[in-house]
């Protein structure tokens, strides 16, 4: 190895200056910018986010299995006002879904996974000594942050939060009338918008253009991990859609405060004649999911990095198909910009545009399909390493299964049409990007605990709370597709004015126990993570025994990531149980693993990568 | 059923909290392995779950089809709801194809290369012909579902107004619904929220002649086996008009009319006599009888038993009191079609009524 090491050491010296530094409390955990500390900010302000949004949708699950029953739990969590003698009232109801799916989308599975693991990961896996801006990385967080102080806040106002839906649909987002949280609530939803785009972006380019410039020396593009590519193409996806949410939002506060009326028009409300005329809110459905469309593969394709990933560590063999796993996250993300009609099926919009949308839509299936085969075959013959990041890739697999082969079903207009914002549409979109993405960020936080905190996360409870999070998970969702194609609307408060759907009141029942339990499991959880950073057992430099640089790395963080000089790479990252050219042992006698770093041994024989 | 469920899933959750004490003490004893990195023995274990989940996922796959598969709504009252219900059926068919091989092969993958100490992996990098088969074979059945959902699509969309067509404006608000009848010429009236005032609570234009005789209900009522356009048309915020039975929808968007058009094909009566919806009526109302004897004793009102009647219902998230925004739909024969409308009073009697 000294001989890598002294390869490499010429270029660089002008790195080494970080070291010095004296740091102070404030610069090491607040203002920092060291890019390791900014994905653990990142992530601890999506776990809590996420706390926030989970407890949330207890809330309104218990309202729908005993709906307009008093409980102490409303009492509490949301007080006289909302939940007058302990029901939740209706605007409660709708405030309730409304920040929930927010939180959810944006908070925890945009800025907790991408923002973590983007900032974690990019430069310890390409060999960097850090984000390519440390400034802005550092700004990038801290708006998020006060976006994430100002959603929360939100939901103290007199009239109440956003409640229009996580989609904001005007003319009900635009009117105060229309709804109460369409005021100051809404006004403040726009505003912590507005800056989590602009962090989104900040963070995005700096991903960019890290790993498109800071990559060491042999890192060509097809040696990068597959996490990488995932992290860089999402970067790009947010890149070119965040900004449009902007626009409509931008649109949306001109409506809503200075009279313009690009999505308003012919609008009579509280005995009243608006003057907007000519606006549509068609508009705004297209420019809204323009971005939310892509959003959910913002969502998705972390999750599918960190799962391939942490796979094929685990199971001591290549990724199969390193190749086509990179051309489908390319392909997904060149479709995912031209599908977002498939949301607007019954907008109202042109049927012909109906058709191509179901055209691009049903595509998307094809590469999916190829990641999803291309990980069981990873599986195949392998030698599975069952720790905890293992298991949530595996649930990874199933969920991402279940929920995308019901997309098939919602992507054709056709089906669409009675299927359209019922609950079998929740049922598809939580298990695909929801649980999916969630057990992706999971997986990541097991795997790469030791990397963040020098510990391990213990990994009993690490099963414990795998194998309820599943169980309670498809017990949940599951369920949902069958209320969902009896023509149960979604965010409905209460179903009992419809005596057709009485039937259906056993099934929520069922799914809000699968939901109070899958949500108590999370504080095993929470346990294990807090317990782990400061009593777990001290972590060795690769307990995995993964090739990736990160492992290189030493245990104790240091400020430029490598105490000497940042190592060269001489191969892919997917080097495990790879035999000699007499296939007599593995290319290293004894060990099934050959880090990044090592050069191309004698008697092995030389890949394409 | 849900006491039932409910002991069952607290029972459970009692078996987790135990287990998990137990494992907090194992794991505090700090004994041989404390890696935290998973052993041989951890892979068997978890080996063996997996393959049970796999197992207990497809019981319960089973059971959800049997147990809730009756849920899925009645046979189609409209012409198209019969292509609609057939493409729907081959399409969770292929997916539950797809779902229990794909499901399959995971976890047992998962169960069977479980890690053992010293056990060589497959170093198994790419293998082009098999990539190919799994693009092209989703390649081909996707373009025959593509194909098929278009021609439905087509087929529903595209709208052959003849002479015959009953037009009707579905009128949403916040919290409700209207219809407007064309009336005598089949024509509807001009109409702008603007003109809203007083009696023409739908703001229709006074000075076209056209909407004199339009007539304005509360109750949506279709002949059968007659082809209906409907023109959607929104007062205030979006809406979506869902029409369940008919597999129909679309969005009532302020500003802009939106159109859909089906023709029924089953009366309320022929629905109600089904033998699906005999059973169905029935056992909603054991279910409301049960609710009824709770709510009075506590008290309150009892529910009324329930008879079946086709609605419309808003499907998209429209304010306070979305959840209860519906409207009844009655689909009859021609004659008591003509002789309920025949009842309805006009735009222009409204009018007059209003000026004296």
């Amino acid at each position: 190895m000294s001989a890598i090491a002294n390869a490499t050491v010429a270029h660089d010296h002008h790195d080494d200056h970080g070291h010095h530094h004296k740091e102070t409390f404030i610069t090491k955990y607040i203002f920092s910018q060291d890019h390791k500390m900014i994905g653990k900010q990142f992530l601890i302000t999506g776990l809590i986010m996420g706390a926030i949004g989970i407890l949330m949708s207890i809330l309104f699950r218990i309202q729908l299995a005993w709906p307009e029953e008093a409980s102490w739990v409303f009492e509490l969590f949301l007080g006289d006002k909302y939940a007058t003698d302990g029901v939740m009232n209706p605007d409660a109801y709708l405030a309730l879904v409304t920040i929930h799916g927010t939180i959810m989308v944006f908070f925890v599975l945009t800025a907790g996974l991408s923002g973590t693991f983007s900032n974690l990961l990019i430069p310890l896996q390409i060999g960097a000594r850090d984000m390519a801006s440390g400034f802005m990385n550092m700004l990038s967080y801290w708006i998020f942050f006060l976006s994430s102080v100002i959603m929360l806040s939100s939901l103290f106002v007199e009239s109440g939060p956003a409640s229009a839906g996580w989609t904001i649909y005007p003319p009900l987002s635009a009117l105060p009338e229309a709804i109460p949280g369409s005021g100051t609530g809404m006004t403040l939803w726009l505003i912590a918008m507005a800056l989590f785009i602009a962090q989104s972006l900040m963070g995005s380019l700096n991903y960019i253009v890290t790993v498109i410039n800071l990559r060491t020396e042999g890192m060509s593009m097809t040696r990068l991990p597959l996490t990488i590519w995932a992290l860089f193409v999402t970067a790009i996806i947010g890149v070119v859609s965040f900004p449009v949410l902007l626009s409509a939002a931008l649109m949306l506060i001109m409506d809503r405060s200075f009279g313009t009326s690009f999505f308003l028009s012919d609008i009579y409300i509280k005995g009243e004649v608006l003057a907007h005329q000519g606006g549509s809110p068609v508009l705004f459905e297209h420019l809204f999911w323009f971005l939310g469309h892509p959003e959910v593969y913002i969502v998705i394709l972390p999750a599918m990095g960190l799962v391939s990933e942490v796979m094929a560590a685990n199971s001591r063999k290549p990724i199969f198909g390193y190749r086509a796993m990179i051309a489908s996250i390319l392909a997904i993300a060149f479709l995912s910009t031209i599908v977002w009609g498939h949301h607007m099926f019954v907008s109202g919009m042109n049927p012909f545009l109906g058709s191509v949308f179901t055209f691009t839509t049903l595509l998307i299936a094809i590469p999916s399909a190829v990641k999803a085969f291309n990980w069981i075959t990873t599986l195949w013959k392998g030698n599975l390493q069952m720790n905890t990041g293992m298991l949530f890739s595996i649930g990874f697999v199933s969920t991402f299964i279940t929920g995308g082969l019901t997309g098939i079903i919602l992507g054709d207009s056709t089906l669409d049409i009675n299927v359209h914002d019922t609950y079998f549409v929740i049922a598809h979109f939580h298990l695909v990007m929801g649980i999916s993405a969630l057990y992706g960020l999971f997986a990541g936080v097991y795997h790469w605990f030791p990397k963040m905190f020098g510990r391990m996360m213990n990994k009993k409870l690490g099963f414990v709370h795998f194998w309820i999070t599943i169980i309670g998970s498809y017990g949940v969702f599951f369920p949902m597709h069958f209320i969902g194609l009896a023509g149960l609307p979604r965010r409905y408060y209460t179903n009992t004015n419809f005596p057709y759907f009485d039937d259906l009141a056993d099934v929520n029942v069922l799914i809000t126990v699968f939901a109070i339990i899958t949500a108590l499991v999370q504080l095993v959880f929470i346990y294990n993570f807090i317990h782990s950073i400061f009593f777990g057992k001290r972590a060795t430099q690769n307990p995995w025994n993964a090739n990736t640089l990160e492992w290189t790395t030493p245990v104790e963080h240091v400020h430029g990531n490598w105490p000497g000089a940042i190592p060269s790479v001489y191969r892919w990252s997917y080097d495990y149980s790879k035999l000699n050219n007499d296939e007599t042992d593995y290319v290293i006698p004894g060990q099934d693993f050959i880090p990044q770093n090592v050069p191309l041994q004698e008697n092995e024989e030389e890949m394409n990568h | 059923m849900t006491v039932f469920l409910i002991i069952v899933v607290i029972a459970l959750l009692g078996v987790t909290f135990w287990q998990m004490s137990k494992i907090l003490n194992l794991s505090k004893s700090g004994h041989e392995d404390a890696s935290q990195i998973a052993n041989d023995n951890d892979n068997k274990n978890q080996a063996y779950i997996m393959f049970g989940f796999v197992i207990a996922l497809y019981m319960f796959m089973f059971y959800s089809f049997v147990e809730w598969g009756d849920l899925y709504l009645p046979e189609a009252a409209s012409e198209h709801g019969a292509d609609y219900d057939k493409l729907m059926f081959i399409s969770v068919a292929l997916i539950m194809t797809v779902q229990l091989i794909t499901q399959f092969l995971l976890f047992f993958f998962a169960y069977k290369y479980r890690g053992v100490k010293g056990k060589k992996a497959l170093f198994y990098a790419d293998n082009d012909k098999l990539e190919f088969i799994w693009t092209i074979i989703p390649v081909i059945v996707l373009a025959g579902l593509i194909i098929y959902g278009l021609f439905t699509w087509s087929d529903i969309m595209n709208i052959d107004e003849d002479e015959d067509t009953l037009v009707v404006e579905i009128y949403a608000y916040q919290f409700g619904w209207k219809a407007r009848y064309a009336g005598e010429d089949n024509t509807l009236g001009q109409a702008n929220v603007r003109f809203i005032q007083g009696t023409n609570t739908v703001g229709l234009d006074e000075s076209d002649g056209y909407g004199m005789d339009d007539k304005i209900t509360t109750e949506l009522h279709l002949p059968v086996d007659r082809p209906v356009l409907f023109k959607f048309r929104s007062q205030d915020v979006l809406h979506s008009a869902y029409f369940p039975f008919f597999r129909a929808q679309m969005n009532v968007v302020p500003g802009m009319v939106t159109q859909f058009s089906f023709t029924p094909t089953i009366t309320t009566e022929k629905m109600r006599t089904s033998e699906f919806m005999v059973e169905k009526v029935d056992e909603l109302n054991r279910i409301r009888k049960e609710r009824s004897k709770e709510l009075e004793a506590k008290g309150d009102v009892a529910l009324d038993p329930y008879e079946f009647e086709y609605y419309l219902l808003c499907n998209k998230i429209c304010g306070i009191s979305h959840f209860n925004m519906q409207m009844k739909i009655v689909v009859e024969e021609e004659q008591e079609f003509n002789s309920w409308i025949s009842e309805q009073g006009t735009f222009g009697e409204t009018l007059k009524k209003e000026e004296e």
